[in-house]
């Protein structure tokens, strides 16, 4: 089976809409163009009713109770900070501590670096080898100062999975909210607000195979009712959560896009397992001296996290230009620091630089990562000939007792 | 990022990949960088009678500019005299490779890459005549 180039293997920066959902979204441009607030005429009643059919999908896709608990946002990155910057800034009075971890993803802990600077403290978890958070640290960490904790369902670099029914229970118990980033979860792992004492929720459409541009916030409102000082002012749209004509089309979509997903995921995980399967063993039969970064139990299907030892990342990803894949190399990023992720999970800096992130979603093929899999292999070999780290290791010389003159 | 089309040559058909023996008097290496920085690299020179360098390879860890800095270098080194190898400066290899601001510790390691190997040259010139 022939394959087309080039191949898209980063689907955990975003995902390629699915053509049911831009056919669900399309007639929203042209033909049922009103403005969702318009209750006066068939063409604002016919957009709101597009709204509710979408948040009830989106509802049901995470669990919540009610389509009342789903706020729509631009993004995940707008219910990261609707939510933490919300609920902080709404119970000051209650508290002056956060919680949440080192392996998060920017939008929170840039959040939570905001929140110190008006005077709130956060204690940041560590993650073991693995990625994954301990429980038992958490417990020691809440206090009756702390108002949230912020613990993501799933990493955007190395896929790992935190125990969220077992974080939920624990913070329920202890009365303090649990906020948890799902921007790679919803669609792709079973998630369930109630059973897993969820009080709010970050997701977006872009990553399950909707547009990008729009997300959502779950905010709980009963058991127990969650509040937030919103950060848009306006009209009093989302039940004043947060101003803003919606983007009725964009809202179809997403609701469209978590639907299939949610009726799917059992048959496509396993799919993409399978992939996974096929790339991880392919490549470690064809090349020696790879490691895989993070979990391999509690991981999502589609995410393959490996170090190359000897290659760097950069380099790696030139040599594959016509598969589409991220590295947590250094000379990838713009501070020319490698992945703070990786790093976190004690992976060293030198394995840092060669680490690839493989992305497996809802269209690619098996030919497809036959493909990748001896263009990667063709490529480390090249490579790790021209590495005179590959060469030293070949002689024996164990890189750590090197003096390297570094720069 | 965008590769100039000199770096993507380097990059695609590297010169002069390879190693010499180390051991050998007529041999400098140099070996430059440090893994947990992201680039290691090691220019070798071989240097005959006349002091003209006859013949440089190198192997390198690390971006493609990097590579192709390393590349260049060696292109450069040969037919020169120690002298002439000396005055190569990064500035030239940042020009010649057109590479943009983020890269330019490229361009550092390479000429201290062809540093590093002819003061091991010299070094080993020394103990001979000593």
């Amino acid at each position: 089976m022939s394959v087309q180039l080039p191949i898209y293997l980063d689907n955990h920066a975003t995902t390629r809409v699915d053509p049911r959902v831009v056919d669900a979204m399309l007639p929203y441009f042209s033909t049922h163009y009103g403005n969702a607030a318009s209750r006066t005429h068939s063409f604002g009643r016919t957009a709101e009713a597009a709204v509710d059919v979408g948040r009830g999908q989106l509802a049901r896709a995470i669990g919540a109770s009610t389509d009342k608990e789903i706020v729509i946002t631009s993004g995940a990155t707008e219910s990261d900070n609707l939510a933490i910057k919300g609920v902080a800034h709404m119970l000051r009075s209650k508290g002056d501590h956060l919680i949440t971890a080192v392996t998060e993803h920017k939008a929170v802990l840039d959040s939570h670096h905001a929140l110190e600077r008006e005077g709130f403290r956060v204690t940041w978890l560590p993650v073991d080898k693995e990625g994954l958070i301990d429980l038992q640290q958490l417990a020691d960490a809440i206090t009756d100062q702390t108002l949230l904790v912020s613990i993501m369902a799933v990493n955007n670099e190395i896929g790992v999975v935190q125990p969220l029914a077992a974080i939920g229970e624990l913070c329920h118990k202890r009365g303090v909210l649990f906020f948890c980033d799902a921007a790679q979860a919803v669609g792709k792992i079973p998630l369930d607000v109630e059973a897993m004492h969820i009080d709010l929720l970050a997701f977006t459409a872009h990553k399950m195979y909707g547009p990008k541009g729009i997300g959502a916030l779950y905010v709980r409102r009963k058991n127990p009712r969650v509040r937030l000082e919103p950060m848009m002012h306006g009209g009093g749209h989302e039940r004043g959560l947060r101003s803003g004509t919606l983007a009725v089309p964009l809202i179809v979509a997403f609701g469209e896009a978590a639907r299939i997903a949610t009726e799917e995921m059992a048959e496509e995980s396993k799919r993409i397992l399978a992939l996974r399967h096929r790339l991880h063993q392919g490549l470690s039969a064809r090349v020696p001296q790879i490691f895989l970064n993070g979990s391999i139990s509690e991981r999502t299907p589609g995410n393959l996290n490996l170090s190359f030892a000897y290659v760097e990342g950069e380099s790696l990803l030139m040599g594959i230009s016509d598969i589409a894949v991220s590295s947590g190399s250094a000379c990838t990023s713009s501070s020319l620091e490698p992945s703070y992720v990786l790093k976190a999970m004690g992976v060293g800096d030198e394995l840092a630089h060669t680490s690839i992130r493989f992305g497996i979603g809802r269209f690619n093929t098996e030919a497809e990562i036959d493909y990748a899999i001896e263009r990667v292999a063709d490529v480390v070999t090249r490579l790790r000939e021209m590495s005179p780290l590959w060469e030293m290791v070949q002689e024996g010389i164990d890189l750590s007792s090197v003096n390297w003159a570094g720069h | 990022m965008a590769y100039s089309d000199k770096v993507l040559d380097h990059y695609n058909n590297p010169r002069n990949v390879g190693a010499l023996p180390k051991s050998d008097p007529s041999v400098g290496t140099g070996v430059v960088g440090a893994p947990e920085c992201g680039d290691v690299m090691k220019l070798q020179i071989k240097v005959n009678a006349e002091g003209v360098i006859e013949d440089a390879r190198f192997k390198t860890f690390g971006c493609g500019s990097a590579i192709a800095s390393s590349s260049l270098a060696t292109e450069w080194v040969k037919g020169k005299t120690l002298e002439e190898a000396a005055k190569i400066r990064n500035t030239d290899i940042v020009q010649e490779l057109n590479l943009p601001p983020i890269k330019i510790h490229c361009s550092v390691l390479a000429e201290d890459a062809i540093r590093a190997a002819l003061a091991d040259y010299k070094s080993k010139q020394k103990q001979d005549n000593a």
